[in-house]
This record gives C-alpha cells, structure tokens and sequence, in this order.
C-alpha cells in the first residue's frame, strides 16, 4: 500500500516541486541580485529592489492596489450580502439561483472584461445608446479610469462573496427570527441585529476571497485601466518584459505573495476557512 | 423586506448576466459600429476565414486537450494519495499554488524556464504552456476528485482487499468507477480553465504558440472588433454547455 500510495502522490509532487516551489524559489534568489546592463540578473547579492520598494512611485502604486481591492471588496459585499440573502431564504429553487451566479464565472475571464470594453467604450454601446437618444452630446469617457477597474473586478469576482454568504445564511434557523419577531423587532432590525452577526463568518470569508484576486489582479487593470489605472501585477509584468529589470520584479512579485499569504495566514488562524 | 431583496436580486442578476447577452447579440450585427442595423452572420464568416485566429483556436485546444489529461490523472491518483492518509507538504503547496497570483506564477514560471534555457537547448513553445497549464490544474482537479472521495465509503475497499483483491485492483476495480463523475467534472473544469487562461500563458509562449486569449486579448487592446464578439460569444455559448453539463455530473 505505501510503496502504490508513494507512486501515486509521485508525478503531482515532483510537478509541483519542479514548476511551482523550484520557479518561486528562483524569484526569490533574482530579487537578491543585481540587474545586468543588457537586462539579465547577476552577482553582487544586495537588497536593493526591496529597497526601492519604499520609492515613493512604487509605495503610491501599492496603497493604490490596496485601496482598489478595498473599495471592490466593499461594493461586492453592498451587493453581494442581499442576492446571498436572497438565495438563502428562497422558497425553492436555489440550486438554480446558486448556479445563475456561477455560470457567468465560469466562462473566460478575457471575455467577460472584453464585454466591459463593448459597453463602456467611447464609441461602446452605452454611449451609443445615451447619444441616439439625444441625452448626451459628446460621449462620456467610461473606460481607461479606476472606476472602472473596480467595476470590472467586482464583475469578475462577485461570486467569491455570494457563495460563502449564501451558504451560513443557510444555515441559520428561521426561529431565531421569529423569535426577535415576538419579542417586537421589525425585519429591519432583526436583519441587523440577528442576520447579519450570524452571517459573520461568511461575510468575512467572502471578502477575504474577493480582495485577494483583487490585490493580485493583472488583467482588469490592464484591460479596463489602459495603462491609466494601474496595480502592483501590471507592474510586475513591465518589470519582466519592457523594462527588464528582474531582480525588481521579482521583489514586487514576492511582496505581493507575501501580502497574500499574509492575509490568508490571518484568516486560517482565526479559524475564518471553516465557514467555507 | 422580501420585495426590496427580490429587487436587488434582479439588479444583480442583470449586472451578471447583460454584458455577456449584449455581446452575443451583437456579435449578429451587420455593422460594423456599436448601433444595431440588420441581423447577419458575417463576423462568423470572418472568424472562419481568419487563418491566425483559426490556427490559435487550433493551439488552444491542443494545449487544453493535453494539459487537462496530464492534470486529470495526476491530479485524480494524487487525490486518491491523500484520501485515508494526508500528505500535508503536498497538500500545502497544491493550496499554495492556488492562492499565488497568477502573474506571479507566470513571471516565476519564464525565469525558470529561461533559467532551464542556458543548461539545454529548449524554446519557449507548446511544450512550456502545457507543462504550465498542467501545473497550476493539478490543485483544480485534486479539489474536485477529493470533494467526491469524502462521500465515499472506504470500507468498500477493504471488503474487496478482504475477498483478496490487492490495493492496486481495489483502487482500479472498486474506488475508480465510483469516482467517475468527479473526474468528469474536474477535467472539464481544467479545460475550461486551461482553455481561457491569458496571463500565465501569455508570458510562456513562444512564437509558434500562440493561443485563442492570446489572439482576443491582442484584438481587444487595440480597440473593439466585431471578430472579436463572434468568437466571444462562441466561447461563451460553448463553455457555457461544458460547466452546465460539469455541475450536473458534481449534483449526481
């Protein structure tokens, strides 16, 4: 039995050994290393792209990310909190309105960012609409700003805060409601008062989903930001293409990690994972 | 109380699901522009008659073809590794792996692989974006499989070692068939995954591999273009039928 266990855990340990862990490792000696004049990494080992790091052009694209994360994270709970709600207390059916929220995530990303750049181009389909029907005059720049960054990163990532909501609010028991009912709370305040600290563990689970893709986030900003909006995963990708200087990128691409890990490290500790 | 959820259910519902409608349904525009002029097929005909999206839809069906079968199997005895006894590096860094943005697995993937490049004479191609694509798939489908192995009765197993069955005959008789439906699930999931995935990819390719994303994301940052609705939608449609058909296998 051990030696056929050992070769069926085999070939997924020595893949993932082999072209995640050995690659990240490599990331983590090039930050360590000086950039080349043609580009390429070398000796001697210092610590400054960390250093440069704390450049205030570098710090201001971080907090950025943060704050763009933040502000997707919070829009995604505003909506995300009542469709889980929603859900949850459906008479029936909810499989299916479970699945109406999946079904869009599951199809290409690209493709549903690209949808974005339909709609909110200049000459995209609501500025169209809006100028046909004489309600603006020239159109309404849309796209290429953080706004909307952040609505296309909501889009992206909405799902990620409804299932985990939607599946604590399940299950709690409609009596404690009925409950607050006698003793003289209306909807609203039962809502508040029982619901939403019920749902807690969801809550906190969903938004650790949403803001850690977020934080991470390449394509969006990409796409709908147009170089305008940027995130800390743009300028990783320039650092390790037009810019050649590796050894940065790999600092940022660790930092970035280690932000995520972080976060995720937090979350596990408080026992956040067992709401999932 | 109901009303206003039921309310906002909808806006949200619409919010999800327009922008992909919207596309589709102009993807049968007969113009050019954004306003609507007539119905016509004919970006669908421009799809068909471009050679470099026709070629690129070619490697990316290969590439999720392969990788998802590579990723399946690994990913479906790994799990089945880890089923009564847990093998927790493994499962860390498959957990690791999932988490890590997915630029930094790329960028991490090409400095290794250029790395790889001053030892032996390799290129960036095919070869690079598979074994990436089976990599970050592997904790996919381990995920999935696991999911089904935890409603399974392991004493089934050992009822088959009892009656003289050796391990391997017990995974391969007894545990494997029952475990069909997961793997189904995972493996359309990775090639779902597989098929779509820019990023990683992107910076993974060679010349010679270039793949459908690849192709719209080009397209698409240079402005938009009805091809690129034609193909999208197609995309969606299509995709849309394997996740359907993905979650009802899951629901058995």
């Amino acid at each position: 039995m051990n030696r056929l266990r050992f070769w069926f855990l085999f070939p997924a340990r020595a893949l993932n050994g082999l072209l995640f862990l050995i690659p990240l490792g490599i990331i983590v000696l090039y930050s360590f290393m000086t950039r080349g004049t043609y580009g390429g990494q070398g000796s001697p080992l210092t610590i400054e792209s960390y250093q440069r790091l704390f450049d205030p052009l570098y710090l201001s694209i971080l907090l950025r990310s943060f704050w763009i994360a933040g502000i997707s994270t919070a829009i995604s709970l505003l909506f995300g909190f009542p469709l889980a709600l929603f859900i949850a207390t459906a008479a029936k059916h909810r499989g299916a309105y479970l699945n109406l929220v999946m079904l869009p995530f599951w199809t290409s990303f690209l493709v549903r960012t690209y949808a974005w750049m339909f709609l909110l181009r200049d000459t995209g389909l609501i500025n169209t609409v809006l100028q046909s029907f004489g309600v603006i005059g020239e159109p309404i720049p849309m796209l290429y700003n953080d706004a909307a960054v952040v609505l296309g990163l909501v889009y992206g990532y909405l799902p990620f805060m409804v299932l985990p909501i939607s599946s604590t609010l399940e299950k709690v028991d409609p009596a404690l409601l009925e409950a607050a009912a006698d003793l003289g709370a209306t909807p609203w305040v039962a809502l508040w008062k029982v619901i939403v600290p019920l749902a807690m563990p969801g809550i906190v689970a969903g938004s650790v989903l949403v803001f850690i893709p977020c934080l991470g986030a390449y394509l969006t900003p990409d796409l709908l930001g147009g170089g305008k909006s940027i995130m800390i995963g743009n300028i990783v990708q320039n650092q390790f293409t037009s810019a050649r200087d590796w050894p940065f990128g790999s600092a940022l691409s660790l930092v970035l990690t280690a932000l995520v890990m972080g976060l995720l490290w937090i979350f596990v500790k408080k026992g956040g994972q067992k709401a999932l | 109380m109901r009303r206003v959820l039921g309310l906002i259910a909808i806006v949200v519902y619409l919010f999800l699901h327009v922008p992909l409608l919207v596309l589709t349904v102009f993807s049968f525009n007969s113009s050019r522009f954004t306003a609507w002029e007539g119905f016509s097929l004919k970006w669908y005909a421009a799809v068909m008659a471009d050679h470099r999206m026709l070629e690129s839809t070619w490697n990316s069906l290969i590439i999720a073809f392969v990788a998802t079968s590579a990723a399946t199997a690994i990913g479906t005895l790994a799990a089945y590794g880890m089923w009564k006894r847990k093998a927790p590096v493994l499962e860390g860094s498959l957990y690791l792996s999932l988490v890590t943005p997915e630029i930094v697995t790329g960028v991490s993937l090409l400095a290794f692989f250029q790395w790889l490049f001053h030892y032996m004479h390799i290129r960036l191609g095919m070869h690079t974006v598979i074994l990436a694509h089976v990599t970050f798939s592997i904790a996919f489908v381990v995920i999935v499989v696991s999911a089904r192995l935890k409603t399974m009765d392991a004493t089934l197993e050992e009822a088959a070692l009892d009656l003289g069955a050796n391990h391997w005959q017990a995974f391969w008789r007894v545990t494997l068939p029952s475990l069909i439906p997961g793997i189904v699930a995972a493996a359309l999931l990775t090639f779902t995954i597989s098929f779509d995935d820019y990023v990683i990819t992107s910076l993974v390719a060679g010349v010679d591999s270039e793949t459908l994303p690849m192709v719209i994301y080009g397209m698409a940052r240079k402005g938009v273009n009805p091809t690129v609705n034609a193909i999208s939608a197609t995309i969606v449609v299509l995709i849309g039928v394997l996740i359907v058909f993905a979650e009802r296998l899951q629901q058995e």
